[in-house]
């Protein structure tokens, strides 16, 4: 049956490569981990989307510059505050045949309110309402600036193809999670690639699409083969010997190595994941004190953190939106200063210091172990005693909901690319009904930023909105609400005459359609 | 006879009640499977739904019960991540180990044999000083770091042999899919099976040395000398044949382990085998492929003893298994 497909795969690509001529190119890819379903709405998680962008295309999707690119979507109005216009392109059709419409969309769109990963990014959204087959309104409970934001993981799902039952008799768009579902093993979509080969956590094969409908594409990769590699050294190893021609990601301890070596290339973005600390006022008083929160953000070095533990291979942060981002401040600094961390403990009446307990995942995040362990010697520096423990994240979570710590560590990357989403889950008081501060485990609330967030989230005025959100980070600064480190960089790996600069991005989708091998 | 596997039967069905059960306990400490399986922005009560939904806030007995009532049947419960039955999974992968393992000890027999006799006959010869000097480093280098090495010079620098995975594989029976028939799956089982025979390899060197030295002292091998039977006869038929005998009790049993020693290997070299499997699922917290890989694991050395106990019966009649009658 493998030998079968294998030599179905070897004279397809045969044939296409006679009608690309000498262009084709096929592309071997290592990541650290393969999707979980081919199901686009299984799970949010960086492998479903990266493969998102490969079966599917969105409505439209982030530019380098943190623009907005049109895809399926062609162009778009507001109409008004609540409601987005949007024009689909013409003439494009599903890998089973079926024509894309507006009806597609809608269909796709309900789903996804019913997919327990995404309905919180399609929460302000009530409906869709289907103008003509290529035309749609996209509408808002409320006035609500981040509809394009949202339309970006709205990759439409063929409505005719997943209709009816499956071989099992169940509906071929159910929507469970490690359902084995319909959905999970059948994908169709718009997108360059469809899935001609996979096994679970060892190999998807990816075949292009011959009739895909952006002819302006240059991309020349007809065959991308995904394999997932979880060992940093293995993985490097691979693309070193030549064994893969792309990785992601690479660890700082590898960057000099991939780069030195004459045949690979090295690509880094800044990127915007925020690791920050949060203190916890609930279990500890000393911490209601904004003073002894300031000092402990004073206390930290995190250039120092940055530069000795990431290599460089991070950008110190003073607050938690990475330039780029609406509510990004330039003035927020991160701060350092020993001697006034000192004197505003003195001031706080806290000059004897106390001993608290600190928790961290060891394999979350690049270096988090490490980070922990650095933040404990420089906050014994202003006699705060640190008794730290660190777990795999599997453990981490459990106890890091439960707030068994009395500082704990989290990374964030906005699901939405946008600053409020940061505030809304890491900083807003935390509120059970709502969800609002869910991961807020300090404790800090403040309702003149919540009163912020709200007014930021109706405000479709961007050049006001970007006001708002700017005076919450001020105000966070000021308070030192948590502690922000640094936002991890990006790096990929490749061969020389892989361009993948071209394609990668901060988000960590790289649009491999586009993809250019050169010969 | 049949009396003696009855109770090694009945033996390993109580080890792997055992297992099943310490597994199943220890399963709630493993962390939260719903973390690996839901964004991060899913609410709390969206989480419990799926809690409930999977039967996760049962009691503890219930659900115990409930898996035993299953397992009874074949049916060790659904991995959360591959979304087949564990069992299913495990089988799955389990050729990939077995042809590692088989790989590995094959390399240990034809390098150890030879290794451990010369050893044995020339004491003084630098070059059994340096077998049994390396034998010590070898069994001090972790695997992982060994791996590294091999993969580094040989794939990196070299160039010779792959870096990762299985590469080529044929459908040889059943769902049986096979590296030894062909030149891409040979090359890409050579680091892999290095990596796994260095761990043993010095044991066994070792074992046979120690062994060989002790039956050249027998008075029957002074006697044959002393015959004049050529002294390769001597070493190679007569003294061989009796080393032989612990080495295959302990090799067996240490065979078995290496089953379990691949888990290191095989994510060294993104091996897709139950090993690999097993350290992605304790990472997943995919509870139910684990407790099923732990009972797979414990039958498997529950049948290798029995079989090396039955060999060994075989080979040394003095040996009696328990309650032979036959």
């Amino acid at each position: 049956m493998r030998s079968l497909i294998k030599k179905g795969i070897a004279t397809a690509v045969m044939t296409t490569s006679l009608a690309f001529g000498a262009q084709a190119a096929s592309l071997k890819v290592a990541y650290d981990a393969d999707p979980v379903s081919l199901d686009p709405h299984e799970q949010l998680s960086g492998a479903t989307l990266q493969m998102s962008h490969l079966v599917f295309d969105p409505l439209i999707r982030w530019n380098k510059d943190h623009s907005f690119e049109p895809r399926l979507a062609e162009k778009w109005q507001r109409v008004d505050d609540r409601k987005v216009r949007f024009h689909l392109r013409k003439g494009i059709k599903f890998h089973s045949g079926n024509p894309l419409t507006a009806k597609d969309v809608k269909w796709t769109f309900e789903r996804l309110k019913s997919s327990p990963d995404f309905k919180a990014v399609f929460e302000p959204f009530t409906y869709i309402e289907v103008l003509d087959d290529h035309t749609f309104l996209l509408v808002t409970k409320e006035a609500y600036p981040l509809t394009l934001n949202a339309a970006t993981y709205l990759f439409p799902m063929d409505s005719v193809y997943y209709s009816g039952k499956d071989e099992k008799g169940q509906p071929k768009d159910q929507l469970k999670k490690h359902g084995n579902t319909f959905a999970s093993r059948n994908p169709s979509g718009t997108g360059p690639y469809t899935v001609s080969y996979r096994q679970q956590g060892v190999k998807v094969e990816f075949r292009r699409n011959e009739n895909y409908w952006d002819k302006e594409s240059k991309g020349n990769v007809d065959m991308i083969t995904l394999t997932p590699i979880k060992e940093n050294p293995t993985r490097v190893a691979a693309l070193l010997s030549g064994d893969v021609d792309f990785i992601f990601p690479v660890p700082p301890t590898d960057h000099s190595r991939i780069e030195r070596n004459t045949a690979t290339d090295l690509v880094t973005l800044p990127g915007t994941r925020i690791i920050q600390l949060q203190l916890n006022q609930n279990r500890v008083e000393a911490f209601k004190d904004k003073r002894v929160r300031q000092a402990v953000a004073y206390a930290i070095n995190n250039e120092a953190i940055v530069k000795r533990i990431m290599r460089g291979f991070a950008t110190a942060a003073g607050q938690q939106g990475p330039e780029g981002y609406d509510g990004y401040v330039e003035d927020l600094a991160p701060r350092y200063d020993l001697k006034k961390a000192r004197q505003l403990m003195k001031e706080a009446g806290y000059e004897k210091g106390f001993r608290i307990s600190m928790i961290a995942p060891n394999n979350r995040y690049i270096n988090d172990e490490k980070i922990a362990q650095a933040v404990a010697g420089m906050l014994a520096k202003i006699n705060i005693k640190v008794d730290l423990k660190t777990m795999p994240k599997a453990q981490y979570w459990p106890e890091f909901d439960k707030r068994v710590a009395d500082i704990q560590m989290i990374g964030w990357h906005s699901d939405t690319e946008d600053s409020a989403n940061f505030t809304e889950y890491l900083a807003a008081c935390p509120d059970e009904e709502t969800g609002r501060g869910q991961y807020n485990s300090g404790g800090y609330c403040n309702p003149k930023v919540d009163k912020l967030l709200a007014d930021a989230n109706k405000e479709t005025n961007l050049l006001l909105r970007t006001k708002l959100l700017q005076e919450v980070e001020e105000i966070l600064y000021e308070d030192a609400a948590f502690i922000p480190l640094h936002w991890q960089n990006l790096a990929w790996g490749a061969k020389k005459e892989v361009n993948i600069a071209d394609v990668v991005n901060v988000m960590n989708f790289p649009y491999l359609g586009d993809l250019v091998i050169e010969e | 006879m049949l009396l003696f596997l009855a109770r090694r039967l009945i033996q390993g069905l109580l080890v792997m009640l055992v297992i099943s059960f310490i597994s199943f306990a220890i399963q709630d400490n493993l962390g939260d499977p719903l973390r690996e399986m839901v964004g991060q922005s899913v609410s709390e009560a969206e989480r419990q739904q799926l809690r409930d939904e999977l039967g996760l806030n049962d009691p503890f007995l219930v659900q115990y019960g409930r898996f035993m009532a299953k397992a009874v049947q074949g049916d060790l419960g659904t991995s959360y991540f591959f979304k087949e039955p564990a069992l299913d999974v495990i089988l799955g992968k389990l050729p990939a180990t077995l042809e590692l393992v088989f790989g590995a000890t094959l390399l240990i027999i034809v390098l150890s044999i030879p290794a451990g006799v010369y050893c044995a006959i020339h004491p003084q010869s630098w070059f059994s000083k340096a077998i049994l000097g390396w034998s010590i480093l070898g069994i001090s280098i972790p695997v992982f770091l060994t791996a590294i090495l091999l993969i580094y010079v040989f794939s990196i620098e070299l160039g010779w042999l792959p870096s990762y995975g299985r590469g080529e594989v044929d459908l040889i029976f059943g769902s049986w899919e096979s590296g030894f028939f062909n030149k891409d799956g040979l090359l890409h089982l050579v680091l892999p099976c290095i990596s796994l025979a260095s761990i043993m390899l010095p044991l066994f060197i070792r074992l046979i040395r120690s062994e060989m030295v002790e039956a050249l002292h027998t008075e029957y091998v002074k006697f044959a000398k002393a015959k004049g039977l050529k002294l390769t006869r001597i070493y190679y038929l007569h003294a061989l044949k009796n080393t032989m005998l612990p080495v295959i009790t302990v090799g067996g049993v240490q065979i078995g382990t290496m089953v379990a020693y691949t888990i290191l290997t095989e994510s060294v070299f993104q091996w897709p085998g139950m090993g690999f499997m097993f350290l992605e699922a304790v990472n997943r917290v995919d509870a139910p492929l684990i407790v099923a890989y732990l009972i797979v694991v414990g039958a498997i050395f529950v049948i290798v003893n029995t079989l090396v106990d039955l060999i060994y019966g075989l080979i040394n009649p003095t040996v009696r298994l328990a309650g032979k009658s036959a």
